[in-house]
C-alpha cells in the first residue's frame, strides 16, 4: 500500500521552476531516498510534503486521501536540513512544547520523550539549554523531536551532517527500527554511500523534473556496464583477445569491461584456457554516486535563473 | 485552537519566567520612585540649609528689620561698613551673602547689590527682591500718605478655580491633573508599543534565523504562529502594566508607614513653597477624573494599538536576516507614524479639541496615542465611537496583509525583498 502518492506535483518561484511536474508514489514502511544535486528543487518538494507550501496545482495524497496540512501535521515528522531550535529555551520543555504543538497530549508527550531520551542517553540534558549544546548533540535532539509523535511519515533532510559515526550509527538504526515498526522515512541527502546502504527506493531529481525511479537494485542493474572484476594469483601485463577490455590492471586483481556480446563464462573460459588461477570473479554494478554523477553531469552545475510566465 | 494557545504560553512564559522581566518590571518603578524621593530630598535639604544674609543699609529702607516669612534667610544688619570695606570681610564672617542697599531715588530705586560666593539660588534671589520691593512700595505708600496696614486690607489676591460643569453639575477637576494624566497616558501608549513591538520583531527575526520556524509551521499555520507571539508578547506587557498598577497603589499605602518622617518633611517643605496646595489640588482633581472611562480606554488603546502595529513589526521581523542594520532601515517608516502621534498628543494635552488633535485622535495609526493624550477632556461620543472602529478595521486590513507578508517572508533567505516586494506580498491571493 502506498503512503503517499504524489501526482503532476509544480511549484512556481519568481525566477524558478522549482518543482515542475514531478509524480511518484512511496510504499509503506520503505525508506525512500530523495536524491538530487543543489538547487534541484528537493527541499521546495519536501515542504510541500509538509505542508509548509502549497503546491500551484498536482495532488498530494496521504494515506489514500487528500493531504490537508493541518489535520496531517500530527501523522508527518519533518528535521529540516537547517536544524532549529530555540535556544534559549530548557531542552526539556522545547522537547514538550514541539511534541505538543503536533497535537500530543502532554502525557503522551512526556511519555514519549522519556523514551526517547532514555534510549539516546540524553537524560541529564533535560534542564540544559539548547545553546549548551555541541553541533553534534542538537542534531540527535532534533531527530529525537522529529519522531517524538510516532508519526507515520518522517521526512528527513540530511540528518547525518555534523555526527560523528557513532552518533550516526545510532541514528541510522533507529531509522531501521522506525521503518520495521511501520513508519515510512523520505530521505533527502546528496551523500550517495548512505543512500546505498539505507534506501530500498529511490527518486533522482535535477532542475525540478525527476530524471530516475526505482528500487536501489533496479537502477544499479538498469546501469550496470557490463564490468567485472577478476582475482587470480598472477596476472599478464597483456591480453590478446577480443573478447573484453582491460579498464584497471593490479597484479592480482583485474577489472574487465565485456563487449556487448561477450558472456562472462566466455571470459572465464578464456582464462582457464591460458591457465590463469582464478581466485574471485565478480559483476561489478556501477555505484550510485557514478550513476548520479553520470546523470547529472552536462547539465549546468548551478541552477540558472529562468523566467516563469 | 489550542495549538495557538500553546504558542502564546510558550511566548509568555518564556518572557515573564525571565531574570530581565522581573528586574525591569520591579526596578522601573522602583528607579522612578527613587528619582521622585531624591528630587524631593534635594529640594528639603536646599531650602532647610540655613542662609545668612549681611545687610548694609545705607537709605535705612529696612529700618534695621526683615521680616523673612522664610525660616531658612536670616538677615543679619551690620552697621560701620561701607560696601567697599565689608565686601572683603562678609564671607570670613561666616555669611552666605551680602546685601548693599545704597541711597536711592523712590522713584526710580536702582543699584540694590547682593554679592555672593556663588550664584544664588533662585529661590534666594526672589525673596531678597520681593522683601526690597515690599520695602519699597511701603516706603512709598507712607510718602503718599497710605497707612500700608490699610493698603494690605485693600489689595487683592485671587487664584482662580476651575469648575468643569459640562459633566456632572459640581465635580471640580483640576485643569493640571487632567493634563497630567492624559500625558501619563499618552507617553505610555508610545512606549509601551515600541517597546513590545519591537520585541515582537525580535522574536519572528530570532525564529527565523534559528530556522526553528520551519519546524513549527510543519504543525501549525504560520498565521497561528505570528498571532501566537503578538498576543504572548501583548500579554506580558499587560502583566507588566498590571503589576506596575498594583505597585503603585502598594507603594502609596506603604510610604508613609516606612517613611513617616520624610513625609512630615515633605509635607513641611511643601508648606514652606506652597506646593502643598498644589499636590493636595492635583490629588483631588484625579480623584475627581473619570478613573474608570481611562482606564479602560487605556486598555482599548493599548491592545488596539499594541496588534496593529506589532503585525507590522512581525512583518518587518520576517524578511530581515542577522543584519539588525536591515531591520533598523525597515522599521524606520513604521516608527514615524509612532513619533508623529507622539508630537500630535504633545499638541493635543494642551488643545483637545484642535482639528489637528481631533484628526490625528481618528487617524488609525496614530489615534492609540493621541486619544489618550485627549482622553481626560470631553471627548463626543461620536468620535470616540469612529477611532475605535477605525482602529479595529485598521488592526483587521493590517493583520491580513502582514499574515501574508509574514508567511513568504519567513522561509525566505538571503535577499533582503524591496517594499515593492512586500506589498506584492500583501496582496496576493492565496
Amino acid at each position: 500500500m502506498n503512503i503517499l502518492e504524489l501526482q503532476n506535483l509544480k511549484k512556481f518561484f519568481a525566477t524558478q521552476k522549482a518543482v515542475d511536474d514531478i509524480s511518484f508514489s512511496i510504499e509503506q514502511g520503505s525508506i525512500f531516498g530523495l536524491l538530487g544535486p543543489n538547487g534541484a528543487g528537493k527541499t521546495t518538494l519536501l515542504r510541500m510534503i509538509t505542508g509548509i507550501f502549497y503546491p500551484d496545482s498536482g495532488n498530494i495524497i496521504l494515506n489514500g486521501k487528500k493531504f490537508d496540512a493541518l489535520n496531517d501535521a500530527f501523522n508527518i515528522g519533518y528535521m529540516p536540513e537547517e536544524r532549529g531550535l530555540y535556544k534559549k529555551m530548557k531542552i526539556g520543555e522545547q522537547a514538550l512544547y514541539l511534541a505538543r504543538l503536533k497535537g500530543m497530549s502532554k502525557a503522551d508527550a512526556m511519555a514519549s520523550i522519556k523514551k526517547w531520551f532514555v534510549k539516546f542517553e540524553m537524560e541529564t540534558w533535560w534542564n540544559k539549554k539548547v545553546e549548551d549544546l555541541s553541533k553534534g548533540m542538537s542534531q540527535k535532539l532534533q531527530f529525537v523531536t522529529t519522531v517524538l509523535h510516532q508519526p507515520k511519515l518522517i521526512i528527513l533532510d540530511e540528518p547525518f551532517s555534523g555526527l560523528d559515526p557513532v552518533n550516526a550509527n545510532l541514528i541510522k538504526d533507529e531509522i531501521f527500527n522506525l521503518a520495521k515498526s511501520g513508519s515510512t522515512i523520505i530521505f533527502s541527502t546528496h551523500r550517495m554511500e548512505q543512500v546505498e546502504e539505507i534506501c530500498d527506493h529511490i527518486v533522482l531529481v535535477n532542475k525540478g523534473k525527476k530524471i530516475l525511479d526505482g528500487s536501489v537494485n533496479e537502477v544499479k542493474q538498469d546501469f550496470k556496464e557490463n564490468v567485472y572484476q577478476l582475482g587470480a594469483e598472477t596476472l599478464p601485463e597483456n591480453f590478446d583477445t577480443g573478447i573484453f577490455n582491460v579498464v584497471k590492471h593490479q597484479h592480482d586483481r583485474i577489472l574487465l569491461k565485456l563487449n556487448d556480446d561477450t558472456k562472462p563464462n566466455d571470459v572465464l573460459k578464456y582464462f582457464i584456457s591460458q591457465n590463469i588461477n582464478i581466485k574471485s570473479f565478480n559483476e561489478v554494478l556501477p555505484s550510485l554516486n557514478d550513476i548520479f554523477i553520470k546523470l547529472v553531469e552536462g547539465t549546468t552545475a548551478a541552477r540558472q535563473f529562468q523566467k516563469v510566465n | 485552537m489550542n495549538k495557538i494557545g500553546l504558542i502564546i504560553s510558550r511566548e509568555y512564559f518564556t518572557r515573564v519566567k525571565k531574570k530581565s522581566f522581573f528586574l525591569t518590571t520591579i526596578l522601573v518603578p522602583i528607579v522612578i520612585i527613587g528619582f521622585y524621593i531624591a528630587i524631593i530630598a534635594i529640594t528639603v535639604n536646599g531650602s532647610s540649609e540655613k542662609q545668612s544674609i549681611a545687610v548694609i543699609d545705607d537709605s535705612n529702607l529696612f529700618n534695621g528689620n526683615i521680616d523673612s516669612k522664610d525660616k531658612a534667610i536670616d538677615f543679619k544688619f551690620i552697621k560701620n561698613e561701607t560696601e567697599v570695606s565689608f565686601v572683603k570681610k562678609y564671607k570670613a564672617q561666616g555669611y552666605n551673602a551680602f546685601l548693599y542697599v545704597p541711597a536711592f531715588d523712590i522713584d526710580s530705586p536702582k543699584n540694590f547689590t547682593l554679592h555672593t560666593q556663588s550664584a544664588p539660588s533662585l529661590s534666594t534671589n526672589s525673596i531678597v527682591e520681593e522683601n526690597i520691593n515690599k520695602a519699597v512700595v511701603n516706603r512709598r505708600l507712607v510718602s503718599q500718605g497710605i497707612d500700608p496696614k490699610k493698603y494690605e486690607k485693600i489689595a487683592s489676591d485671587v487664584t482662580l478655580k476651575n469648575i468643569d460643569d459640562s459633566k456632572r453639575a459640581g465635580s471640580t477637576s483640576s485643569v493640571m491633573a487632567a493634563f497630567i494624566v492624559s500625558f501619563a497616558c499618552g507617553i505610555l501608549i508610545y512606549m509601551m508599543m515600541i517597546i513590545y513591538g519591537t520585541q515582537v520583531m525580535r522574536g519572528v527575526t530570532e525564529e527565523k534565523t534559528n530556522r526553528i520556524a520551519e519546524v513549527i509551521v510543519s504543525s501549525v499555520k504560520p498565521f497561528q504562529l505570528m498571532m501566537g507571539k503578538i498576543i504572548g508578547i501583548g500579554a506580558v506587557g499587560l502583566t507588566q502594566f498590571m503589576i506596575w498598577i498594583i505597585l503603585i497603589f502598594a507603594g502609596q499605602l506603604l510610604l508613609p508607614v516606612i517613611f513617616p518622617d520624610m513625609l512630615q518633611q515633605i509635607n513641611g517643605a511643601a508648606a514652606g513653597t506652597g506646593n502643598a496646595s498644589k499636590a493636595a489640588e492635583f490629588m483631588q482633581g484625579l480623584s475627581s477624573l473619570p478613573l474608570l472611562k481611562i482606564v479602560l480606554s487605556f486598555l482599548f488603546y493599548f491592545l488596539g494599538g499594541y496588534l496593529t502595529y506589532a503585525s507590522l513589526f512581525a512583518a518587518i521581523g520576517s524578511v530581515v536576516s542577522e543584519d539588525q542594520q536591515e531591520a533598523q532601515q525597515l522599521v524606520f517608516p513604521i516608527l514615524m507614524p509612532i513619533v508623529l502621534g507622539f508630537v500630535i498628543m504633545t499638541k493635543a494635552v494642551n488643545d483637545p479639541n484642535s482639528s489637528l488633535a481631533v484628526f490625528g485622535s481618528l487617524f488609525p495609526l496614530t489615534s492609540p496615542i493621541v486619544m489618550m493624550g485627549r482622553i481626560t477632556y470631553d471627548i463626543p461620543f461620536w468620535q470616540l465611537a469612529t477611532s475605535m472602529l477605525l482602529l479595529i478595521g485598521c488592526f483587521l486590513l493590517f493583520t491580513w496583509m502582514t499574515g501574508k507578508i509574514y508567511r513568504t517572508g519567513i522561509l525566505m533567505y538571503g535577499k533582503k525583498p524591496s517594499w515593492k516586494e512586500m506589498i506584492r506580498w500583501g496582496f496576493r491571493k492565496q
